[in-house]
């Protein structure tokens, strides 16, 4: 997990006039699980498709093991794909559907080491005995996996998932995540996974991407996506923040509601001006006089493991969430340890996330996605 | 008894009627598809059939195919030609649908409507218009002569042998080459409008998947593209062999009518000298099966092409 397989240089892409892909710089390591996520339309595909050679970029280079390759075409190319919609040969079996990189490598491949490979393949992605179905028989985790065996029983070195888990239901999806997890250890290739789902992402990668408007916003392990995010969209767009508008009073000290907290971020400019993340989850709720600061719980959802509970402080309204039920419209105290403070430069994202005013208006979207992305499909 | 249950007896029935209707929605809207075909093709196959086993007066009777062998060579010709002039369409016809499907959106529009233009023609006019090009006196034959090429063929044939005879025209109407090219021209575009639709139809990402798979352009259309669009080439193939098996227009015009094609026969036996129905119809039958014959073959051919190619 030490050398770097593969580097893309200032990368940029533009479709009609319209930069999809701006000053893309990225290394990726030797067998890394390296995820790229990001919403609808951000460029993750574009992003993918540069490095499978379907596109060139407008500047910039990709080097594939010290090699510029932008001029490689993908059939050149040590990189195998997982596309996002499968694309399976309908006119072929699934054992065809596997040999097929197999039966066009020149020099050409003995029927006997063919058959081997592709029962191996099938191995992997529990399928064995499917060999004579028709791909078009079969359900969409087992076509999942016909196309994960197909890509993978070329040993490429690096293997290319566009969401590749996007079309199935929630188990389904779960025990995909953990059984591709598996085959990545075991065949111990570098994996390119592209998500939407920030969940899936901390999961599974060794190293997350998180890209927006066409711009990579952070490169980082799970923890320190998580932990450190570098703006307010990275902070919103993984799990659930708070992001309020403090000051940085001096080092280890910031400012908000006119209450000085401790915390442990320093380095900032004395009183400059920062967002504060602070997770629904580093809340203590106390009783009133103990607490740091004050506010009035507006609603409450209960949510199995614990309570989702929104509090209004001065205006801004918080997402809490806590084992403690509070009824609505009581005050209550809360109290924050200095590690539960991230503190952020200011960005061209402040002000825009973190607020929990509309929350539940973000549920109804949540609950009626599913429906659009199935509208999507079609 | 009140009015409602008078009504009542009524009302079942419409609610039964209704649900029978909701019911049978999606079959309701195939009777009228029922009743067409039953029209115009079961009803004209079966009057065939017992036109061509019987005989006026007579009833039953296998007379009609007894004679037919004499035929044999109007067969073998009829099927011959159509053969020669589906494979030219299919030459002609697959490596243009793959470039039309490969332009943009709005070319294919056009490139398409462009195709089908000489459709709204009628077909008897547009091989009229072949006739008089191709005439011994057409027009090619006259811009030959007027460039010289009839001088230049026969200062070369006479120095090949002393015995030349000089033309003055090349031969072609009235030859098979003039009937088949009636019938690429007239029917190639049934050949390049099905493949095309079906090439368009293939996921571009399946494409991409064989590519990233190590398959070269000419992999790619061997092992995807080709057997993708097989279905397209299949129903190109049969709705240009079938017209061009039966046609008799195209002959008459362009053949001279003197090399009688299946069309012509039949044609003759209905409406010109040689007045007999039953033995029309016979014959009818006997090209019927041939034809049928062939495309079960085509389209068993066709599903063995899928496994085939990938061997
Ligand atoms: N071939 C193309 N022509 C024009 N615009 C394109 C093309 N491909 C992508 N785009 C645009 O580029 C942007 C990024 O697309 P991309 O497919 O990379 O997004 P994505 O991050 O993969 O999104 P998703 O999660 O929806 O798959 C989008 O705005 C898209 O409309
Ligand atoms: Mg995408």
């Amino acid at each position: 997990m030490t050398k770097e397989l593969i580097r893309l240089i200032d990368c940029r892409k533009e479709f009609d006039g319209e930069v999809v892909l701006d000053s893309i710089n990225l290394g990726i390591k030797d067998k890394e699980f390296l995820t790229l996520l990001g919403p609808s339309g951000c460029g993750k595909t574009t992003t993918l498709r540069i490095i499978g050679g379907f596109l060139k970029p407008d500047s910039g280079e990709v080097i594939f093991d010290g090699v510029r390759i932008n001029d490689v075409p993908p059939h050149k190319r040590k990189v195998n794909t997982v596309f996002q919609k499968y694309a399976l040969f309908t006119h072929l079996n699934v054992f065809e559907n596997i040999a097929f990189g197999l039966r066009v490598q020149r020099p050409k491949l003995s029927e006997k080491e063919i058959a081997r490979r592709v029962h191996e393949a099938l191995e992997l992605v529990a399928l064995k005995g499917y060999e004579k179905r028709s791909v078009s028989q079969l359900s969409g985790g087992q076509q999942q996996r016909i196309a994960i065996a197909r890509a993978i029983v070329n040993r490429p070195q690096v293997l290319l998932l566009d969401e590749p888990l996007g079309a199935l239901d929630l188990k389904l999806r779960k025990d995909m995540q953990r059984e591709l997890k598996q085959i990545q250890q075991q065949v111990g290739i570098t994996f390119i996974y592209v998500t939407h789902d920030q969940e899936e992402a901390l999961t599974m990668s060794d190293t997350v991407v998180v890209m927006n408007k066409g711009e990579i916003q952070q490169i980082g392990t799970p923890l320190d996506i998580y932990n450190e995010p570098k703006n307010a969209f990275v902070a919103d767009f993984i799990g659930e923040s708070n992001i309020i508008d403090g000051v940085m009073v001096e080092d280890k000290i910031v400012r908000m509601y006119g209450h000085n907290f401790l915390c442990l971020d320093k380095g900032f400019a004395k009183n400059e001006a920062v967002d504060v993340v602070v997770r629904p989850e580093d809340i203590d709720i106390v009783p009133v006089e103990q607490g740091q600061i004050t506010g009035v719980v507006t609603d409450v959802t209960f949510k199995g493991m614990q309570y989702d509970i929104i509090v209004d402080f001065q205006g801004f309204k918080w997402l809490i969430q806590t084992t403690d039920h509070s009824p609505v419209g009581s005050t209550i105290g809360v109290k924050i340890d200095p590690d539960g403070f991230h503190i952020m430069k200011k960005s061209e994202y402040s002000g825009l996330y973190g607020d929990y005013s509309s929350y539940s208006e973000e549920y109804d979207e949540l609950s009626a996605d599913p429906e659009a992305g199935g509208q999507e499909d079609e | 008894m009140s009015k409602a249950k008078l009504h009542a007896p009524l009302i079942k029935l419409r609610q039964r009627f209704r649900s029978f209707l909701d019911r049978n929605r999606k079959k309701a809207f195939a009777y009228p598809y029922i009743i067409w075909m039953a029209l115009f093709v079961i009803i004209p196959i079966l009057l065939v059939m017992v036109y061509a086993f019987t005989k006026a007066g007579i009833g039953f009777t296998l007379e009609n195919f007894s004679g037919i062998n004499v035929y044999a060579p109007v067969f073998g010709r009829s099927l011959w030609l159509a053969f020669l002039a589906t494979i030219i369409c299919l030459l002609i016809g697959y490596p243009t649908a793959l470039a039309i499907s490969r332009t943009s959106a709005r070319t294919q529009r056009i490139v398409l409507m462009m195709l089908m233009l000489p459709m709204w023609i009628n077909f008897l006019l547009r091989t009229y218009a072949w006739m008089s090009l191709l005439e011994n006196t057409g027009l090619i034959n006259r811009f030959f002569g007027a460039i010289g090429v009839f001088e230049l063929v026969n200062s070369i044939g006479e120095s090949l042998s002393a015995s030349w005879t000089p033309i003055d025209h090349f031969q072609m109407i009235n030859t098979g080459g003039a009937v088949v090219l009636g019938m690429v021209y007239n029917y190639l575009p049934f050949m390049i409008l099905p493949i095309h639709s079906v090439i368009i139809k293939i996921d571009p990402f399946v494409i991409e998947a064989a590519q990233d798979l190590g398959a070269s352009g000419k992999t790619v259309f061997r092992k995807v593209i080709f057997p993708l669009s097989l279905s397209g080439v299949i129903s190109g193939v049969t709705m240009v062999f079938v017209p061009s098996v039966s046609t008799f227009v195209i002959s008459k015009l362009l053949g001279g009518g003197t090399d009688m094609l299946l069309g012509d026969l039949i044609e003759m036996q209905f409406l010109g000298a040689a007045y007999n129905p039953h033995l029309g119809s016979a014959i009818s039958l006997i090209m019927m099966i041939i034809v049928v014959v062939c495309m079960s073959i085509m389209n068993k051919f066709g599903e063995g092409e899928e496994t085939a190619v990938v061997m």
